[in-house]
């Protein structure tokens, strides 16, 4: 019993690195999306559109796979499972964030870019101290159910053999004929998206000071 | 001394022509105000001369510098430094919300002039006790009235020192017992000599603050003339009919 604890506790570290180091990664990597997304060259937008509904449009355990096993069979490349199960996390919560953060940028209205430059910034500054501070904001509901999401998505890992918390919970309970380890998994994924809501609720209302 | 040149502007939205020919200027100290009926074309010459839209011909300059001249405009650089000696008040305030009062006014001199913070404050606060908002201070804008947050976007506007400052029908957002609080405040600047130019629907604001006043109407300037004169006897046909509606 105190061994397969352990065990888990091994494995929801796993799960916890994915979940951080994805959202590292996905939070900042969704900026030039958007960007990308909403730029008047046809090109670039075109291209991160197709970037987008290639990420949105197939399931995430079919790209795990892609990601780890394309780079053998194109160049003969093998790599750590770990690092793939992050690059493909990274690259599919991108195209999500990216989504979130265009509907934010679009909802701020005109005027605050036009107040801005009557009074002379500059682009980047509007964007980085006018636009974007609001656009957290209202981002923030969204972004929780993408979060959330990713929590119990983190149980993909396992596709490409990573033994994160509920592979190691399946391996017990297959070892122990008791469906107790899964049982115990499902009670890690709670409280931690108890964390998480928790988290973001705080974060919502440290910045209800304003409407 | 003239502060702003306008000649022979003229902009079109597609095959639409809005503005036709533009002539006018102001000189400093002087209150112009700019009258005429919707979609007469009075905000686009508000918004061209502001930079926020961009002209198809003609020329605007600013104490001798031209921001366009015969459509060409000037570099981005030369074009920031003379769109900052023009400010503009707009009819919705656009404060910007996650800023306190304080922040919404010294913000942009802070990042865009490069004063240093007690320069910022003290001038924001010498400009909010000039408009009676002391007490808000740490205020956001949601937490205001609309007068109060159009008195904010005055002072925001004023806190970059422009020669001229715009206002594109500042009372027009607002609730009638909240338009003479806005108008006080102009009438306090024009008092001060502050040069502006408004374009408004209270006509008899218009003549009694305004210096000038231009009529325009269907994208060309119909009537200009001394506010009193234009608005008591206006000669031209146009002007009568549309200032007739509002004396009735």
């Amino acid at each position: 019993m105190l061994k397969m604890l352990e065990a888990m506790l091994q494995g929801s570290l796993i799960s916890i690195e994915i979940f951080v180091l994805t959202l590292l990664f996905s939070l900042p990597l969704a900026l030039p999306v958007a960007l990308g997304r909403m730029s008047r060259s046809r090109l670039i937008s075109g291209a991160v559109n197709v970037y987008l509904l290639i990420m949105r449009g197939t399931p995430l355990i079919l790209q795990l796979i892609f990601v780890y096993f394309a780079p053998y069979y194109l160049f003969k490349i093998s790599y750590d499972r770990f690092t793939a199960v992050i690059i493909a996390f990274v690259i599919n919560y991108a195209a999500y964030f990216a989504e979130i953060y265009r509907g934010g940028i679009e909802s701020i209205g005109l005027g605050q870019y036009e107040a801005a430059k009557v009074l002379g910034f500059t682009k980047t500054q509007t964007f980085f101290r006018i636009i974007l501070p609001q656009v957290v904001k209202r981002i923030l509901p969204s972004t929780a159910n993408e979060v959330i999401t990713l929590v119990k998505d983190t149980a993909l890992a396992q596709t490409i053999g990573v033994a994160e918390l509920f592979r190691v919970a399946q391996n017990a309970s297959a070892r122990q004929f008791s469906t107790m380890p899964i049982f115990i998994a499902g009670i890690f994924y709670f409280l931690m998206n108890w964390l998480v809501s928790a988290l973001f609720t705080r974060f919502e209302k440290k910045l209800s000071y304003y409407r | 001394m003239e502060i702003l040149n306008v000649s022979h502007l003229s902009k079109s939205f597609g095959d639409l022509e809005v503005l036709k020919d533009i002539s006018f200027s102001v000189h400093r100290g002087e209150v112009l105000s700019i009258i005429g009926p919707s979609g007469s074309g009075k905000s686009t010459l508000l918004r061209c001369v502001n930079h926020l839209e961009t002209v198809s011909g003609g020329t605007i300059s600013v104490l001798g510098s031209n921001m366009v001249a015969d459509g060409a405009y000037a570099t981005p650089a030369e074009l920031r430094a003379i769109c900052l000696k023009v400010g503009l008040v707009f009819q919705n305030f656009n404060l910007f919300p996650h800023f306190s009062v304080l922040r919404n006014i010294t913000e942009a001199q802070l990042r865009v002039l490069g004063r240093t913070s007690a320069e910022a404050n003290r001038r924001a606060l010498s400009l909010l006790d000039k408009m009676g908002l002391s007490d808000k201070i740490h205020a956001y804008p949601c937490e205001l009235s609309g007068g109060q947050q159009q008195r904010v976007s005055i002072a925001r506007a004023l806190a970059l020192d422009p020669e001229v400052l715009f206002f594109d029908e500042p009372t027009s957002a607002l609730d009638p017992e909240l338009t003479g609080e806005i108008l006080k405040v102009i009438r306090d600047l024009a008092a001060e000599k502050m040069t502006m130019v408004i374009v408004t629907h209270e006509m008899s604001f218009a003549r009694d603050v305004a210096d000038r006043v231009i009529f325009m109407d269907s994208g060309v300037i119909v009537e200009e003339g001394i506010a009193s004169e234009v608005i008591n006897n206006p000669k031209n046909e146009r002007t009568r009919l549309f200032l007739r509606r509002f004396s009735e």
